[in-house]
């Protein structure tokens, strides 16, 4: 079994300092860092999404490998910055203006991180100025937001309305979620997209970006 | 009748199994060693950071009316009225589990510490549902003390954000019952700080004035119906007629 092949399984297993070891392991060999991270990291990644997504793992799982891939990304992120590879997407999250719950939005961030994305996580109770700062300076993709409250809600469409007045409403996505929101909810205020959980979170956004 | 309660850790301590159901874990699924140690190292972190109080206050029928209406915002029909105008006792009551767990989540979050985090954050969600659980139990002794409460009877708890009450009715239910005592702010939002809190108003009385439908206009929007599964619980908890021979 070669290296790429460990690595990816280990991930998968959650075994973080397997994990650093390995990807340091590919990194002595010669791997490229970008293949290191999309056969062994991303790859592994998406195989744990479609096994919780089939309800064959759940959350903790997840969880442990997310932990394990940071391990090795923590490793590659600087040789990828090094060698100037673009990632395959930046998504900005936040937590809405008034609402300070974050689980959520932390397992969005996770599993789009999980598959291959820059992450600029704002934290909770973003204004939709930061938000839409954030987006513009970052050149970030997609804007997703996160609330819990149906009082916060309503925060989600002044973000989206401010994106139409600074026109910059065509250069983003907006994906949102949290346990109040509907797919109608979503399309009256203007979203492209409802996002149930972090797995459907990632199906959108590699959707937008037209990664598969 | 207003009550301060200091509930201790050990009486709200969520188990393994509690904290994987939190996490969409089925009851029954294997788990492997990471995910047990994860728990139950999550447990032992609650256990240090875990700072738990409660408070009651029990509240006249007529009295509450007007912290129900709130700011008018609830929904035109909902099944509260008709419960709370027929019961024999009411008390607004909050919990909480503290601060501290709510900020080491956070910090686990940031480090990487994904499963860790994640497992605090059931145990703190946990622990809060079974700290309600204790001040209910408190209510329902203290009733029974008086003689307003007995076996034949049930107690039911219903928050702002549920069924109809407008989460803005935080806004008189923290006006009546001032739970900042015990470390609970309420924001703009209508938010509770520290966020691992649970607040709402306690039901006592007579069984069957429980039961309502659940075809509400908003029942559609909800994605538990947990209602259902609470009104059973009353009902079949019911006292059984003593058919023993004497």
């Amino acid at each position: 079994m070669d290296t790429l092949q460990r690595l990816s399984e280990n991930m998968q297993k959650g075994n973080a300092d397997q994990v650093a070891r390995l990807t340091q392991q590919a990194i002595d060999e010669g791997c490229e860092p970008k293949t290191i991270l999309d056969d062994a990291l991303v790859g592994g990644m998406a195989v744990v999404g479609e096994k919780f997504k089939k309800h064959e793992i759940f959350l903790p799982h997840v969880l442990l490998a997310a932990k394990a891939m940071h391990a090795g990304m923590d490793l590659l992120k600087p040789l990828l910055v090094k060698d100037g590879i673009p990632t395959i997407g930046k998504v900005v999250t936040g937590t809405v203006q008034g609402d300070l719950h974050d689980i959520g939005k932390n397992l969005v961030g996770i599993m789009l991180k999980g598959a291959g994305f820059d992450v600029i996580d704002l934290g909770r109770d973003v204004s939709p100025e930061k938000f839409l700062d954030a987006a513009v300076s970052e050149k970030a993709n997609v804007i997703g937001m996160s609330a819990l409250l149906t009082t916060t809600m309503p925060v989600m469409k002044k973000v989206i309305a401010l994106a139409h007045e600074r026109n910059v409403r065509n250069q983003l996505k907006f994906i949102v979620g949290g346990a109040p929101m509907s797919k109608e909810y979503a399309q009256e205020i203007g979203a492209d997209a409802y996002c149930y959980d972090a797995v459907s979170a990632v199906e959108s956004v590699k959707r937008f970006m037209g990664a598969h | 009748m207003r009550r301060v309660i200091d509930i201790s850790a050990e009486q709200i301590a969520p188990t393994v199994e509690e904290l994987l159901n939190q996490q969409g874990v089925p009851p029954g699924a294997v788990h492997d060693e990471p995910t047990l140690r994860a728990a139950r190292e999550a447990i032992a972190l609650w256990g240090h950071l875990s700072q738990p109080m409660g408070i009651f206050a029990e509240i006249a029928i007529h009295d509450f009316a007007q912290v129900y209406i709130g700011d008018g915002r609830n929904e035109p029909e909902t099944p509260l009225p008709n419960i709370y105008q027929r019961a024999d006792a009411l008390a607004l009551f909050a919990v909480t589990v503290g601060h501290d767990i709510e900020q080491e989540i956070r910090r686990l979050f940031e480090t990487n510490e994904f499963p860790l985090g994640a497992m605090l954050d059931a145990a703190a969600s946990v622990s809060a549902e079974n700290a309600a659980d204790i001040v209910q139990d408190k209510v329902q002794k203290h009733l029974s003390v008086i003689g307003r409460w007995d076996r034949s009877k049930g107690i039911m708890p219903f928050s702002p954000g549920y069924c109809g009450w407008h989460v803005s009715g935080q806004r008189a239910l923290f006006d009546t019952l001032h739970p900042e005592e015990i470390g609970i702010e309420l924001s703009d939002s209508y938010l509770m700080q520290p966020l691992k809190s649970i607040s709402g108003l306690l039901v006592a009385g007579p069984r069957d004035i429980f039961q309502f439908d659940d075809d509400f206009p908003f029942c559609s929007e909800c994605a538990t119906h947990s209602c259902r599964e609470r009104i059973m619980s009353i009902i079949e908890n019911q006292p059984k007629a003593d058919t023993r021979w004497e």
